[in-house]
């Protein structure tokens, strides 16, 4: 299949691979932007072919991961009332709010739906002239355009059913935020090609040069993630911090001004709440005063709500790139796809659930945790104090692994 | 209606445990734990069959060996490219027999029907019905029809029953061996999107048609070619990552997939990429995976593509010792992952 295959070749990804163990050496750490990413590299399993001790940090590009609890708790708060058709893209309909997620709540007759796009929540608002529809309006600003659509359209069609619980966030705020943590081990980025065909590249060249670090914009396949590993490694190995298009074919220098206008037109640039790192500064998106109208969270009265987090999550950290799933006591145990604590286990993109669905699994407690696999970083340099913490390879009996035997009967 | 977030008593982590979900007939994990939690339980002792098989296998002492399966179903929409629910229910039932290794003799046919459906309708899912049993030379011998008040079911449900003798060959999840060749008959994922791109009308430019059809003379051929088949099963519901799983599971192997050797259809292949479904977790209505020892391989994959509907059969993997009860995947910078089943309803991510 076209622009698939050619970016699966397995002969082409392995002298990739190659290249790559001859260009690095040092243990460099880049952070991965997107969950999209994170899923190809988990599933493909890239990051256990790298470099020795050269590792990839799991970023905060998964929508459904950054989606504030007190956000998903309103929309269940909305979803529960009377007359109202609740309306989100596919995975959020698993994320735990504090007490319940919209997949139970619409086995208890709440009227919850699955769209693949905003304009079908609002084609459903015309049709459906004597209920309230809500359209759950969450991402980042590659989700953002079409959002806007929806309320330029509803408010074209005059409709006055139609509602949208904005949760919306920016990628190179939270970009800044990593890097000036204290805490920060993030060398360089692989931007997230998705959202730079929207946004375009020029807002990367300031983080690049104030914080020196490479930024290379990369797709979504694996040989994109590669040859994005690859350019990252050549600018860190040559003293190079340059914004670097690596998914031209999708990715225009400008973006899609036409998608950029629709934003604008909508929206405007407000601080918001991440789930598991706090409020950043000009970090997301709100309605503006002329679209108020369309604002979900007045209209039914659901401002008010706040939560609190698990205590036994570390999602913020995950999120962060600070620690892994594999760091996690809860990880595959008390936390799995079936009864996710936090939503990293939740999205396909979350990195929690990219791990459980690539089979990595934490050992039980006092068991044999199996040879490391090689070239495995996480491996190679287990967090201090968490010895048995090392991802069991595909090769490991079953028989140490009781979270998976339970699973299966 | 209205939910009050404050009734609700679950603690976290607050796994829906009171309720059913949807994703309880997925044919995945949740699907699992019902049978194995509530299901189970009340009929232990009872049955005869084993839960991880489609179809029980009931020796009649002189009289010989009887295969038996049911199976409702409940597909919406009721119409979809390639099929409708009626041929759906032959074909599946007669897949579940067949895949015991028995040969279908006939089958049972109920209908749930609610108020207000146009008898149109009902002519043209009949007409299928006897359409894909008579092409099947597999007749229906019986049946009931009841009909419901409007809102207590959605519009139709077919149930179909169906027994065959079994012959020599006893083809049986737990009969997996390490060394095993897994054979695919066709390409994966076909009946899941073709429904998909119809009940979510996502607009597909080209049409993806389900795999619905009947495999018992596949399935006849197969077994005289390699009369040592280990397993046969067809990767309904759960797609073929669940079923796999359920064999390694049952039988103590691995199982060690090759990603570029299964086959998928471009538009297929097309549909999963831009929902984010993995094609190895949609459901197939007309193919079969066939475990079966190296030495009868190649003679089982050439009666396999000797038919018109195993014309694109091929050789997906094996069966191992290592790691049993594990399914893993090599991808294509030679890392293995493993393959897990679906979780609870297979949902389309964001972006």
């Amino acid at each position: 299949m076209r622009y698939l295959n050619e970016y699966r070749d397995p002969v082409l990804a392995k002298a990739i691979v190659r290249e790559l163990h001859r260009t690095a050496t040092r243990p460099w750490a880049i952070m991965e932007v997107c969950g999209g990413q994170t899923h190809t590299l988990v599933r493909q399993g890239i990051d256990e072919v790298l470099p020795a001790g050269m590792r990839m940090i799991h970023g905060p590009g998964c929508p459904v991961c950054v989606t504030p609890l007190e956000q998903i708790d309103r929309a269940l708060a909305i979803a529960g009332q009377p007359g109202v058709i609740f309306t989100s893209f596919g995975d959020m309909l698993r994320v735990p709010g504090s007490h319940t997620d919209l997949l139970s709540l619409r086995a208890r007759g709440a009227d919850v739906r699955v769209v693949y796009s905003p304009l079908q929540a609002v084609q459903l608002a015309e049709a459906n002239p004597d209920r309230q529809v809500v359209f759950f309006a969450i991402g980042f600003e590659t989700t953002a355009p079409a959002n806007a659509m929806s309320v330029l359209r509803a408010a074209q069609l005059g409709l006055t059913n139609y509602s949208v619980l904005v949760s919306h966030v920016l990628v190179p705020p939270a970009m800044r935020a990593i890097l000036d943590a204290p805490d920060n081990e993030v060398q360089a980025f692989l931007a997230a090609g998705h959202v730079c065909s929207v946004m375009g590249v020029s807002e990367y060249v300031p983080i690049a040069a104030r914080y020196r670090v490479p930024v290379v914009v990369t797709g979504f396949e694996p040989l994109d993630l590669l040859d994005g590993v690859l350019r990252a490694v050549r600018q860190l190995e040559t003293g190079r911090a340059e914004v670097d298009n690596a998914y031209a074919r999708a990715v225009a220098t400008d973006g899609n001004p036409a998608a950029r206008a629709a934003i604008e037109r909508v929206f405007e640039v407000s601080d918001r709440a991440w789930r598991g790192i706090g409020v950043i500064e000009r970090s997301g998106l709100r309605l503006r005063p002329e679209y108020a109208g369309y604002d979900a969270e007045p209209r039914f009265s659901v401002t008010d709500i706040t939560a609190r987090e698990h205590p036994d999550c570390i999602a913020g950290e995950i999120l962060r790139g600070i620690r892994t799933p594999m760091d996690c006591p809860a990880y595959g145990d008390g936390c799995t796809p079936r009864t996710p604590l936090g939503a990293p286990m939740v999205s396909n993109e979350g990195t929690c659930a990219a791990y459980h669905a690539a089979g990595r699994r934490r050992p039980a407690p006092g068991t044999d945790a199996g040879p490391p696999p090689t070239g495995s970083p996480s491996d190679a340099a287990p967090p201090a104090g968490s010895p048995s913490d090392a991802a069991p390879p595909a090769t490991s009996p079953a028989g140490v692994d009781p979270h998976l035997e339970g699973s299966r009967r | 209606m209205s939910v009050q977030l404050g009734d609700l008593t679950c603690p976290v982590p607050h796994a829906e445990t009171e309720r059913v979900l949807l994703g309880h007939g997925s044919g995945g994990q949740l699907s699992a734990a019902l049978l194995r939690d509530v299901i189970g339980p009340a009929l232990a002792g009872g049955g005869t069959g084993s839960m991880a098989e489609d179809a029980a296998v009931l020796d009649l002492g002189t009289g010989g060996t009887l295969v038996f399966s049911t199976d409702a179903f409940v597909v919406n929409p009721r119409e979809f490219p390639g099929g409708n629910i009626g041929d759906l229910a032959v074909n599946g039932t007669i897949n579940d027999v067949a895949m015991m290794g028995g040969r279908p003799m006939a089958l049972s046919l109920a209908y749930v029907i609610e108020e207000g459906l146009p008898v149109d309708e009902l002519t043209r899912v009949t007409a299928a019905v006897g359409r894909a049993a008579a092409e099947a030379g597999v007749p229906v011998a019986t049946g009931d029809t009841k009909v419901v008040g409007r809102g207590a079911a959605d519009g139709i449900y077919v149930i179909t029953s169906g027994v065959g003798l079994a012959g020599t060959a006893r083809p049986a999840a737990t009969r997996a061996r390490p060394g095993d060749v897994l054979l695919l008959s066709g390409p994966l994922a076909a009946h899941g999107m073709a429904v998909m791109s119809v009940r979510e009308n996502l607009g597909f430019e080209s049409e993806i048609r389900s795999d619905t059809r009947a495999l018992h003379r596949l399935v006849a051929d197969v077994l005289a070619a390699a009369p040592d088949t280990h397993v046969l099963r067809d990767p309904t519901r759960g797609g073929l990552a669940s079923a796999l799983n359920e064999i390694a599971a049952v039988a103590r192997v691995g199982v060690e997939l090759d990603e570029q050797a299964i086959p998928v259809d471009d538009p297929v292949r097309g549909a999963c990429e831009l929902l984010g479904l993995d094609p190895m977790h949609v459901a197939n209505e007309g193919i079969c995976v066939a475990f079966v020892p190296a030495d009868q391989a190649d003679a089982a994959l050439a009666a396999m593509r000797a038919r018109p509907e195993g014309a694109a059969a091929t050789v997906i993997g094996e069966a191992v010792s290592e790691h049993p009860g594990r399914v893993t995947v090599r991808t294509l910078v030679g890392s293995r992952r493993i393959v897990d089943m679906l979780v609870g309803e297979q949902l389309p991510r964001i972006c």
